[in-house]
């Protein structure tokens, strides 16, 4: 049994006790042990990512209770994909948080960040789906926690409207999970892979409900359409690095979505009758229409973001809709660069606006008061990145879905969406880009000493917007290799045997 | 090898323009000309060896996984492209240099421009179609930036948007071209696909690739209906109207065009699409270019006219007239970068390129007059020049084309093309240059310097070289890029030279030029004419479209999204039940396996109970404190229900849940407005009325279906039952499972509580530092207090059971594990017991007489939580292994000591502090408003007879 399976959940939680024991008072001394923290759990993911890369599937049974009736945690390719894309994105944000002094605008940034940390890889590793729900409410506190941090009006309405549409979707959590639980007589995934499977077709329409209750609920938290209305407000109101980190819980409801109805109610499985990919595909064409078309109709910058996430989460879904190995890959990859690319874009909003006092974050023109041509230059490939557009990881991942739909029967409604969308994201970031730095540029540049610096160690921020998108040429460069990976994903994903063997210690053959 | 060096090269040196900047412009140019130079130079040196017709290949795998691979090949067609762009590419920076001003940014310019090579240069050499999107794609990109390069003038970022909208546009469009025409060769390597030709034009699916593919290279290349966005792109700096408009991005359509031209054409609808397209477009704009005062805007529309020229050549599907395509392309290279250079020069000295303010320039500006008016004789296809023989050639082809069984409409129409062409020719020459010196241009015009017209004229002498000898000029490059385009290398007969006796298109050439010359001297009456009938402006649709389309999205995001929370849950509600049936219709459900059980007399009362709070609660929700009662009335029956359905945890937990959320709710409450104002309408009312009445059917449906029928399948709990005492030292399953079974749950949820409480901690640090702060300073109580705020009875009951309440709640701990009770109830009991002392005494005494901060506790309760999992650990155990064992100690009887005793007072930790930093934040707004704090524990101390000293924080 191996321990460090555990780490990425244990980790940041005694990171955060240890915050609010010892460092409760010193932001200094927040930020020192939360960077330490965020590091190693780095270090862990890529460790961990090599032991699942190797094809095993490691299960750690907590509290030695063998499946499925105790928790336990898997690790496989696509936890580990998951786990590490966190780690990567959390330092990443941690220091843009601390660069801007966004951190120290409230209390207990680094606790909550970190607490969220451990919802998030918790979420990502557990086999147990009502161990999930915990974690998604340890995710959904914590991250509301960080939605209001730094307080105002506005923020204050959005972060009540966004915990009690999630609370409604936790509650139904629970119903679907009662629903479930009711027939089926277990919790774990793997256990419930098995029942599912065996479920006579007389008992079926309680199973049905639940998973499609279970679906609706990976829904909310992936920002699906019509589910999806928590969302514009929440990311737009949101603190620049909490807003960045939320593009990977985005990513969470569409994970749980491609493991629960891959491995438990799986394409093939004949009581649902492929309910889950007929419901998921036409929703996630939607959400990808009104995310594009909410990018050129937006008028504030935080909203245009908060709508091109939406419609990134389009693209995902719509690739994991398809259900098929090939589109699984293309998804994964997707999703990796959807978790990137709208980080990136949310850092480069906050600059947009931390640098141009003037236009409080409307799209209008107004000077920029300091880095108005590296400003422009980081929005101008993050625009491209969300857009699809290449020569960034989403042209490939955008090539990669819509190859991978050739075999849909929706192929060619796939296709139009895909790409007329894409036209309007590029005419959308086109009019907001030329709107707030050319036009910007006619206006009397306003020389403005140094403002009241609230945000301590500027190029501490910048960096790691930088590197966040740098990271994004990475993922473009090494496609060939992350795509083999990814294969061999899928290929876990589609075969879940192995993985139901491993959690339940099936003899193998 | 050298492919890739020749494709990287422009994009890393696209950096080299910013690092030299500093060192001066000229080191800049220079730098960035050499970069040019050498890629130049590597595309020459494989030269000799395409010549003779070898092809070659450089091969990287990317992505094999979708057969996107960083291929590339160079074949004649990739020479002469690649050519071209390099090599216009070096005169351009050489003129740029000399162009831009002071106040323009050179770095920028030229890392732009490079960056718009090399996508260039990528597109013409790559073998890969998906690599070819990347590049094409990227050229839109690179020339939005270029042609907004002068961002202060709003016609540049309009001509930018546009052009990136229309060209992205067919980008993306061609992207599913490609995709299928990937799949139908089985690859997307050109070199592949051009060997599938059969298999392509046979396949259903060959149109809509040929018509998505069309629409990237109509569009790109500036072909009617989609020619609009070309001429708003002269809003440019000169340098880049003529690089973008002679040599590279409106022609990469034409490449594309030519590339899959063995594979695409020979069809009728090739042909039908293709040529037709051409021949509109050729016609239309000449025409449109004969109107046009700016000088770069008739340059524009005549760009369109010969790209319109050639396009039709290649739809026309024959080989000779693919050669006279490839011929053209060359020509118009030449004299189109040498005609649009002197436009810039007039531009840069008298400060205007209006047509109708200009004039008489040929004495002012000699040098520049003879390399425009050489360019311009090219254009008009005047003998001994270029662009004669291209035109001779392609008015031959015309003559013999049948369209639609029509002999006479392409052989009748093309002269036409050509007789507007030398109309608008001849004025470039003879309104700009000739009659009379004026004096009221902008800015008193003379020849540039050197560096300026250098370029121009070089290109002209092309010109007239081409012109006179072009058999030895160009006729292997011809031969060699009509070879890779024919895709064979068998060649149909043709001859370069400029006379080729007397044929039919040596009449339509005399017809052409003379009458466009009749045309130019009837300039002016034709000129009213066409101002009179021509009122569409393409440029108008084009923002009406867009701005409409912007409009519905504004309205549909800010409509949908416009932060209802009745509405949205409205959505949620209506999607979950509808997706439920849905699931819940397509399924079978097994008959009810279990009978009702009979209605006794207490749950009936329970029941009734239930029913009539939570309609009182509907009636009367607005009134908050009446709801909170209503939910306490709730709460207390769902815990007697628990506890007559043997459930005495679940009872337990929740009754003293309720009493905490209760306390903290009332506090919370006295500072919110005693009603809920009505927000919505009684039609809303009403809608959501249903909403909720069928969703509780719903809900209630399902929870029937459940009890009524037992598990399908074996369920787990059984498992728990029987190892509860054997593997997790308790008989309480209840306990075992939250601290033992599955304990990592219990673990993420006092996570959960302390995080909720740390976060209404956090809330209210920042939302007293705000207006709500300074909102609440100025609060005051709705009605005066009962103005004894700490009763002795009170005061003096609460003490009393105090140590009562601990003892309890040691003693609900302790049994826990064996009895219903547990580190959580203990928990919540211990932290009413202190409440109730805060309650009595004021926050700030109780909290003076306890030292141990709230935040350590909730943080030592998740420590100790995780450090018992740990300890397991060390023990080579998985984390929260428990471990139990029995003890004797004399004259005790023998007791269980558990580690999951140890988690439950992390659990116990963590419930105590969560409940009391909750209530400290109340506190702490209450004071804020203007809370008094007590010093003594109560109102009238017993032993005192003056009222005691109160002082305000």
């Amino acid at each position: 049994m191996n321990h460090w399976i555990l780490a990425p959940v244990l980790l940041p939680a005694m990171i955060a006790a240890l915050i609010v024991m010892f460092a409760r008072h010193e932001v200094e001394r927040q930020r020192v042990i939360s960077i330490l923290g965020t590091l190693a759990l780095c270090a862990i993911s890529v460790w961990l990512l090599m032991l699942a890369a190797s094809g095993a599937i490691e299960v750690y049974e907590v509290g030695n209770w063998p499946a499925p009736f105790g928790i336990v945690l898997v690790l496989d390719r696509l936890s580990a994909l998951m786990v590490l894309l966190t780690a990567l994105l959390a330092i990443a944000v941690l220091l843009y948080a601390i660069g801007s002094g966004w951190d120290a605008r409230g209390k207990h940034f680094h606790a909550l960040f970190q607490f969220l940390l451990m919802g998030v890889c918790g979420a990502f590793l557990t086999g147990d789906v009502f161990n999930l729900f915990v974690f998604f409410e340890v995710l959904l506190i914590a991250s509301y926690g960080l939605m209001i941090h730094g307080g105002g009006k506005q923020r204050l309405r959005a972060g009540v409207q966004y915990v009690a549409y999630n609370l409604l979707g936790s509650t139904l959590f629970l119903f679907a999970l009662g629903a479930i639980y009711a027939v089926s007589g277990t919790l774990n995934m793997a256990d419930l892979a098995q029942r599912a499977a065996e479920m006579p077709a007389d008992e079926a329409a309680i199973l049905r409900v639940g998973a499609v209750l279970l679906l609706l609920v990976f829904a909310v938290k992936a920002a699906l359409l019509p589910l999806h209305f928590w969302l514009p407000a929440t990311y737009s109101l949101t603190p620049a690095p909490v807003a960045a980190l939320f593009a990977i819980m985005t990513k969470i409801g569409a994970y749980a979505i491609l493991r629960v109805y891959t491995l438990v109610f799986g394409p093939d499985l004949s009581v649902m009758d492929g309910l889950v990919g007929d419901l998921l595909m036409p929703a996630a064409l939607l959400t990808l229409i009104i995310g594009m078309v909410g990018i050129l109709g937006s008028t504030e910058l935080g909203r245009l973001a908060a709508f091109s996430a939406i419609g990134s989460m389009g693209t995902l879904l719509i690739a994991i809709a398809m259900f098929t190995p090939e589109a699984t890959v293309a998804a994964l990859y997707y999703m990796v660069h959807s978790t990137l690319a709208t980080a990136a874009l949310f850092l480069v909003v906050d600059l947009m606006t931390e640098h141009r006092p003037g236009a409080k974050g409307k799209i209008i023109p107004s000077p920029f008061h300091r880095y108005g041509g590296l400003t422009a230059a980081l929005f101008f490939v993050s625009s491209i990145a969300l857009a699809g557009m290449p020569p960034l990881s989403g042209f490939v991942g955008k090539l990669m879905i819509m190859d991978a739909a050739r075999d849909s029967d929706l192929v060619w409604w796939i296709w139009a969406a895909i790409l007329i969308t894409s036209l309007i994201a590029v005419v959308g970031f086109a009019r907001a880009g030329s709107s707030v730095f050319w036009k910007s540029a006619q206006e009397a540049a306003v020389e403005v000493p140094a403002h009241d610096d609230a945000r301590q160690s500027e190029s501490l921020a910048l960096t790691a917007t930088i590197d966040i998108i740098g990271a994004q040429v990475v993922v473009t460069e090494l496609a060939g290799p992350i795509a083999g990976y990814l294969n061999a994903t899928a290929g876990q994903l589609y075969a879940p045997a192995q993985y139901i063997g491993a959690v339940l210690r099936l003899e193998q053959g | 090898m050298t492919l890739f060096l020749i494709v990287l090269l422009p994009f890393v040196g696209a950096l080299v323009p910013a690092l030299t900047i500093r060192a001066g412009r000229d080191v800049c140019a220079a730098a960035t000309g050499l970069i040019s130079v050498t890629a130049l130079g590597l595309l020459l040196a494989q030269a000799p060896a395409v010549m003779q017709g070898e092809v070659v290949h450089a091969r990287l795998d990317w992505l094999p996984w979708l057969g996107l691979n960083a291929n590339f090949f160079l074949d004649g067609l990739g020479l002469l492209f690649a050519g071209l762009i390099l090599g216009i590419g070096v005169l351009i920076i050489l003129y740029a240099r000399f162009y831009l001003s002071k106040t323009d940014s050179m770095a920028h310019f030229y890392t732009y421009l490079l960056l718009f090579q090399g996508a260039m240069v990528g597109i013409v050499l790559s073998d890969n179609i998906l690599m070819l999107l990347i590049f094409w794609e990227l050229t839109s990109l690179s020339s939005f930036l270029l042609i907004g390069y002068w961002r202060h003038l709003p016609e540049g970022r309009q001509g930018a948007r546009m052009a990136l909208a229309v060209t992205g546009m067919g980008g993306l469009a061609m992207i599913g071209g490609m995709l299928i025409l990937g799949d139908i060769a089985g690859s997307y390597d050109i070199s592949v696909i051009l060997e599938n030709r059969d298999a392509i034009q046979a396949s259903p699916l060959y149109v809509p690739a040929l018509l998505l593919i069309l629409l990237g290279c109509f569009t790109k290349s500036a072909q009617f209906p989609f020619h609009f966005w070309l001429p708003h792109a002269m809003a440019a700096p000169t340098p880049v109207s003529a690089y973008l408009h002679s040599a590279t991005m409106v022609k990469a359509g034409l490449f594309l065009m030519a590339r899959l031209w063995p594979v695409l054409s020979g069809t009728e609808i090739w042909f039908y699409l293709v040529a037709t397209t051409g021949l509109v477009t050729m016609v239309v704009a000449a025409l449109i270019a004969l109107f046009k005062d700016d000088l770069k805007g008739l340059l524009a529309f005549s760009t369109v006219s010969h790209l319109g020229f050639i396009t039709m050549l290649l739809g026309f599907g024959t080989p000779i007239a693919a050669v006279v395509a490839v011929f053209h392309i060359i020509n118009h290279a030449t004299f189109k970068c040498a005609l649009f250079m002197p436009a810039g020069i007039i531009d840069h000295e008298a400060h205007t390129r209006d047509i109708k303010r200009l004039g008489g320039l040929r004495r002012l500006m000699p040098v520049t007059f003879v390399i425009a008016a050489i360019a311009s004789l090219s254009m008009a296809g005047v003998p001994l020049l270029n662009g004669f023989i291209s035109k001779e050639m392609m008015l031959e082809e015309a003559s013999h084309t049948v369209w639609l069984g029509s002999d006479l409409f392409v052989p009748v129409l093309a002269p036409v093309g050509a007789l507007f062409s030398v109309a608008y020719s001849f004025r470039y020459i003879g309104h700009v240059f000739f009659g009379p010196v004026r004096t009221d241009y902008p800015a008193k015009p003379h020849d540039p310097g050197f560096g300026m017209w250098i370029a121009p004229a070089f290109l002209v002498t092309l010109v007239v070289l081409i012109g006179v000898a072009s058999d030895a000029m160009v006729g292997d490059l011809v031969a060699t890029t009509s070879r890779a385009v024919i895709g064979s290398s068998e060649l149909p007969y043709y001859s370069l030279k400029i006379w080729h006796g007397v044929t039919p298109a040596l009449f339509m050439s005399i017809i052409a030029i003379v009458g466009g010359l009749v045309l130019l001297s009837a300039h002016r009456p034709l000129e009213r004419l066409w101002r009179a009938i021509s009122v569409f402006e393409a440029k108008a649709v084009f923002d009406a479209v867009v701005e409409s389309i912007a409009a519905v999205g504004r309205r549909l995001t800010d409509g949908l999204h416009d932060g209802s929370m009745s509405r949205y849950a409205g959505v949620f509600f209506v999607t979950v039940l509808a997706a439920g049936g849905l699931a819940y219709f397509g399924g079978a459900v097994g008959a009810p396996t279990r009978d009702p059980l009979p209605i006794a007399v207490v749950p009936a009362i329970g029941w009734l109970l239930l029913v009539i709070c939570t309609g009182c609660m509907i009636a009367y929700h607005r009134n908050r404190f009446l709801a909170l009662v209503l939910m306490g009335v709730i709460g207390v029956i769902v815990s007697i229900g628990f506890a007559y359905l043997s459930a005495p945890d679940l009872a337990l937990t929740q009754l003293s849940v309720e009493v905490v959320t209760i306390i903290l709710l009332l506090l919370a409450l006295n500072f919110l407005p005693r009603e809920t104002p009505r927000e919505s309408s009684q039609g809303k009312r009403l809608r959501d009325a249903a909403i909720g009445v069928v969703g509780g059917l719903g809900v209630g449906g399902l929870v029937y279906l459940m009890l009524m029928s037992d598990f399908a399948q074996p369920t787990i709990s059984a498992f728990h039952l029987e190892n509860s005492k054997t593997g997790g030292g308790g008989t309480n399953v209840v306990n075992v499972i939250l601290v033992d079974f599955r304990s990592f749950d219990t673990f993420g949820e006092i996570i959960v509580l302390g995080i909720a409480a740390l976060v209404i901690y956090a809330v209210t640090e920042t939302v007293l530092r705000g207006e709500t702060g300074r909102r609440l300073a100025r609060w005051m109580p709705p009605e005066p207090g009962a103005g004894d705020r700490h009763p002795l009875m009170m005061v003096v009951a609460t003490r009393v059971m105090m140590p009562i309440a601990i003892m309890v709640g040691v003693f609900i701990f302790l049994r826990g594990h064996n009895e219903p009770g547990g580190g959580f109830i203990a928990g919540l009991i211990v932290a009413i017991a202190l409440v109730m002392q805060y309650m009595a005494s004021g926050f700030a005494w109780a909290e003076a007489r306890q030292r141990f901060p709230y935040h350590r506790m909730i943080a030592a309760g998740v420590l100790i939580a995780a450090l018992t999992g740990i300890g397991a650990m060390i023990a080579g155990r998985p984390f929260l292994t428990s471990a139990f064992g029995y003890f004797q100690i004399p004259p005790m009887e023998e007791f269980e000591l558990a580690t999951a005793m140890a988690f439950d007072v992390g659990v116990f930790l963590t419930v105590v502090g969560a409940v009391m930093l909750s209530l400290e934040s109340l506190s702490r707004i209450a004071r804020h408003a203007g809370e008094t704090v007590n010093l003594e524990p109560m109102d009238v101390m017993p032993e005192e007879t003056e009222t005691p000293e109160k002082e305000t924080q």
